[in-house]
């Protein structure tokens, strides 16, 4: 392997001589003070190789040794992962000793001694190419999927698998014979270079299956599919966490993957106190069996920080393989486009706006690409749906990451700090905010199998009607509530009735946290009855009233369980306050 | 830190500029500390056998053929109990006249703690201001800051915190603090008799700025001593984390980096949340030590978008701001603004139940009156419950919200309702049944 040795160093930029051939992005370990510090290359010029190196480079001396790996910044993927806590290069922070991280230190990802029951599902003779299955185990309840070696290239024949019984991950379970003749030894361990797309499947078609969350603001007005994308930039204080958060509890995958990068470490140790405790609505199992965590918060070192974003989308590519529906959340991609900016700072690169680097936009495309709905090559479909946040500088949304995600992302939940100003929560502003997958075709006909076809139009009538409404209190602001008519006052009412009883929800009432897609449906109709009734009110003091017992009694019956007695009964006063008007 | 026998002297510099000298040197270290005629400086840049040094007191008086003697360690504090009570230099040098620190030396900005060794902060700090205890409660192993401008009265109120807060240690780091401030701290704390818990480091407006770079990492390294080693509650002010950001800028800007927003160096989040993410709490396995942050970021007119603000924003667990009322007359703890994103999981946990309904129910009405107000000034009429919640207002603002009030977290709710009393109905406050109708009386 080429060795090289330390020539410069800057913050965590180091200048290595090398005596052979390296490659972009090879990792190296530079050897400093018994420290072993991981390292990748970013640059080479003429025989200087710059390296970032993923640990504090203090006390790194001029001639220390580096050694290469010969690979690329690369993870292992193998059951094992779920529940885990990773940091950004995919570290067990559970196995890592001690309170304070120490440089230097790597550990395990995976459970060498662990036993799992393996069930094959090929036969010797069969032919099969990369990614394709051959055997499963379950762990957390989940059936994952043991697949032919991903860097398999072309068809190779199954020569051997062993039967049913309990395996170790390094075991070999399979045999397979290349078109070359060579024996291929598969165990249930993939590894996988972080920065390059999985591309293991058939096709990848425009996504079209709903993707239930629970949050109002997002299933009915903006919703995001299976293999979707989404971005959430906002102020800092208008509850990007809260709504991430609410999102990994709540969506109906069946993996969820949390990049924490570059945030608090508070956030995360949040997710670690509550997800074991809770449930997750859809299966009934707790949280913390779905979900995987790659936490490199905001003190951690800032090469890594880039990394974790990769760690987390190359995992959720290796359960898609698997036909599993993965949810993947990043909190927040300003950080990881911060990391960037200061690597292209130390090396001196001419900067882009806001002394971003020039390839941002082509960065953040490439990654938001690699999320998406696929047919598998044996016809079974998995997905990954991607959200991530951004934290706007300023809350300014023309800066460079909120511009280059929004030509990316197809839904935008942009959050609004008047809104949570005035805690009308989640802060998603209804008028700015859009799901692209409303106008798809596909969606359509799904909406109309899974829904019924009146549901789109109706929520396109609302939205209408919100921009309506703002526009009414502008004026109302500007000629007060005597200088507009009455039905004025009206419309404006609507738009809060639609506001308050379907876009603000209580992510922290046990109840409302939640919503059924069935519930969802009906509180929809409801909205759209009272929104179609004309009233006819003879003065505006009058709508005021009305409006609020209204709003009042929708509210209650937000927060009671759904077809409970007192559910039943705020809707019935809500049906007889209305009967009046019809 | 006198030179020892064995060490290698340089003396032929071949650049200096502002805040930084180059020579050429072997065998140096990335950190590593050195003096240059007895001034010291830190290892920034090393290429080859050129090694760039950051003179923390400014280059002014180096002659080329200055002295250097590299030290082989990067900044370090010796820590033992010895701190206590004590006032030290942005090098953890005593400038109280008393003996050196004797102790176990540690490098000062270590490593991070595991996110998984961490435990969620759930125990209240109480300060007896209610525009804190009872709207922003404040909790052991949070970071905050107050967002204030230059002269509003941030010091006294960080002062009667530290001294109302059942800690262990209070440790305070001044950053381009004025002379005068740094003496309204040891004045206050030495006449509460508080001297034994406090310890200070000072970096005054008449010491170099490029200095006050050490302050946050020496304070925190003591912090560390006590909280890890000794498992005690400390709480550590930070004072003025502005002019901390304004000196990395000047380092940045001497060293030829590319500035991002507000000329701020790039890596701006970054180096204020390495200082920041050192709050924390500790597991009882750990000894249940906890370090509490409560900082001070100034703002230029209020403008919370400067990188400054917006930076720490994104990292603290909420801010604090102060406002003058004129209504009362009284700097109170603006209650739309300020937020404490832990308070959470302290109230009605750790407070009387009712405690999350009255703050908001509270607040609702407050900004019912504010709405009033604008009402009132742009000339329209008042309903009778728009005069009413203005009545309420100053109430509010007077026997709460002020930073003078002193009161514990159930006399604060009991004092909201019997406010809410006197000016609403029961149905105007909007509170559960099971709350009304316990503390609403007759």
């Amino acid at each position: 392997m080429t060795k090289g040795t330390v020539s410069g160093v800057v913050s965590n930029m180091v200048t290595l001589k090398v005596d052979g051939p390296v490659y972009q992005g090879e990792i190296c370990y530079i050897e400093t003070g018994g420290d072993r510090l991981m390292s990748e290359v970013i640059k080479v010029v003429g025989s200087d190789v710059y390296v970032q190196v993923f640990e504090s480079t203090r006390g790194l001396k001029v001639g220390a040794v580096a050694e290469f790996t010969g690979h690329m910044l690369e993870i292992q993927l193998a059951p094992g992962m779920l529940s885990k806590k990773y940091d950004g290069l995919q570290n067990d922070l559970d196995k890592m000793e001690g309170v304070f991280l120490k440089r230097g230190q790597y550990t395990d990802p995976l459970d060498g001694d662990r036993l799992w029951d393996f069930t094959p599902i090929v036969k010797p003779g069969v032919e099969v190419q990369g990614s394709d299955w051959l055997g499963e185990v379950i762990e957390n309840s989940q059936t994952l999927k043991i697949m032919a070696p991903f860097q398999l290239k072309g068809k190779a024949k199954v020569k051997s698998i062993v039967p049913k019984g309990q395996y170790r991950v390094a075991d070999v379970v399979a045999v397979l014979v290349d078109e070359q003749g060579n024996e291929v030894d598969v165990n249930m361990i993939q590894r996988w270079p972080v920065k390059f797309a999985m591309t293991n499947y058939k096709q990848k078609p425009r996504p079209f299956k709903l993707l239930e969350t629970g949050v109002r603001t997002i299933d009915t007005f903006n919703p995001i599919v299976e293999g979707g994308t989404g971005f959430i930039p906002g102020p800092f204080g208008t509850g990007k966490t809260v709504l991430q958060h609410a999102i990994s509890k709540q969506a109906e995958a069946d993996i969820v993957i949390i990049a924490a990068c570059g945030e608090r470490a508070n956030e995360v140790v949040e997710i670690f106190t509550e997800f074991p405790e809770l449930i997750d609505p859809h299966t009934g199992r707790k949280l913390m069996e779905r979900t995987i965590i790659i936490a490199n918060t905001s003190n951690m070192p800032v090469a890594a920080r880039e990394a974790s974003v990769y760690t987390a989308m190359t995992m959720a590519e290796y359960y898609r393989s698997m036909g599993l529906r993965v949810l993947l959340m990043a909190d927040s991609t300003s950080r990881w486009a911060q990391a960037l900016r200061e690597m292209s700072n130390r090396m001196e690169e001419l900067p882009g706006p806001d002394a971003f680097p020039m390839d941002l936009g082509a960065l953040i495309s490439n990654f938001y690409g690699r999320a998406g709905y696929v047919y598998l090559n044996n016809g079974e479909t998995g997905s990954i749906t991607f959200i991530g946040t951004v934290s706007p500088a300023g809350g300014n949304l023309k800066e460079p990451v909120t511009e280059n995600t929004k030509k990316v992302a197809r839904c935008f939940y942009a959050l609004e700090q008047d809104r949570a100003d005035k805690k009308r929560y989640p802060a998603v502003n209804p008028i700015d905010s859009y799901s692209k997958y409303l106008e798809y075709p596909e969606f359509a006909a799904y909406i109309k199998e899974r829904i019924n076809d009146q549901w789109i139009p109706k929520v396109l009538d609302l939205k209408t009607r919100m921009l309506r409404g703002k526009e009414i209190a502008e004026q109302i602001n500007i000629l007060g509530d005597d200088g507009v008519p009455v039905d004025y006052h009206e419309v404006f009412w609507k738009s809060e009735i639609i506001d308050f009883v379907i876009l603000q929800q209580d992510a922290f009432d046990e109840v409302d946290a939640v919503t059924s897609l069935e519930r969802q449906e009906e509180i929809l109709d409801l909205v759209v009855e009272i929104c179609n009734i004309d009233f006819k009110f003879d003065n505006f003091l009058d709508v005021v009233d009305y409006f609020k017992k209204m709003i009042n009694l929708c509210k209650q019956m937000n927060y009671s369980v759904y077809k409970s007695e007192q559910y039943n009964d705020f809707k019935q006063q809500i049906v007889a306050m209305l009967a009046g008007h019809k | 830190m006198a030179t020892t026998a064995f060490q290698k002297v340089y003396t032929k510099i071949s650049q200096i500029t502002k805040a930084t000298c180059s020579l050429k040197a072997k065998g140096v270290g990335y950190d590593e500390l050195a003096t240059i005629n007895g001034k010291l400086a830190q290892v920034v840049k090393i290429a080859g056998d050129d090694v760039t040094l950051q003179v923390f007191e400014g280059t002014g008086g180096i002659p080329t053929n200055a002295e250097v003697v590299f030290l082989g360690t990067s900044p370090v504090l010796k820590v033992s109990d010895q701190l206590a009570g004590r006032f030290f230099n942005a090098y953890g040098q005593p400038i109280d006249g008393g003996p050196a620190i004797e102790g176990r030396e540690v490098e000062i900005g270590g490593p991070s703690v595991n996110p998984v060794r961490r435990k969620q902060p759930s125990e209240l700090i109480a300060t007896g201001i209610a525009g804190i205890d009872l709207n922003n409660t404040l909790v052991s192993g949070q970071k905050i800051p107050f967002f204030a401008d230059p002269d509003q009265p941030f010091n006294e109120v960080m002062a009667m915190v530290a001294l109302r807060a059942k800690v262990d240690k209070i440790i305070l780091g001044g950053m381009g603090m004025t002379n005068d401030d740094y003496y309204f701290f040891r004045n206050t704390f030495s006449n509460a008799g508080a001297l034994d818990r406090i310890i200070c480091f000072m970096n005054t407006t008449e010491d170099p700025a490029v200095e006050r770079l050490l302050i946050p990492d020496m304070s925190l390294a003591a912090a560390e001593y006590f909280a890890v080693e000794k498992h005690e509650k400390v709480l550590v002010l930070l004072t003025d984390m502005t002019s901390y950001a304004d000196s990395l800028s000047i380092v940045s800007n001497r060293m030829d980096q590319i500035p991002s927003k507000d000329s701020m160096p790039g890596s701006l989040y970054s180096d204020l949340a390495k200082i920041y993410e050192k709050a924390v709490q500790f597991p009882d396995e750990a000894g249940g030590g906890s370090i509490t942050i409560i900082a001070v970021t100034t703002l230029s007119g209020g403008d919370i978008t400067h990188a400054v603000p917006d930076n720490t924003g994104y990292i603290t667990e909420g801010q604090l701001y102060l406002r003058r009322d004129s209504d009362v007359g009284k700097v109170i703890i603006d209650p739309f603004r300020s937020l404490s994103r832990l308070k959470q999981l302290v109230s009605g946990k750790k407070t009387r139940k009712d405690h999350s309904q009255v703050m908001n129910a509270a607040i609702r009405l407050y900004s019912d009156a504010a709405n009033a107000k604008t009402k009132m000034e742009n000339g329209f009429d008042l309903t009778d419950y728009d005069n009413r919640c203005l009545d309420f207002a100053k109430d509010y603002a007077g026997q709460l919200l002020a930073i003078d009030v002193n009161l514990d977290t159930t006399e604060m709710l009991d004092v909201t309702w019997s406010l809410f009393r006197k000016y609403f109905k029961l149905e105007e406050v909007n509170i559960k049944k099971e709350f009304t109708d316990v503390y609403w009386g007759n």
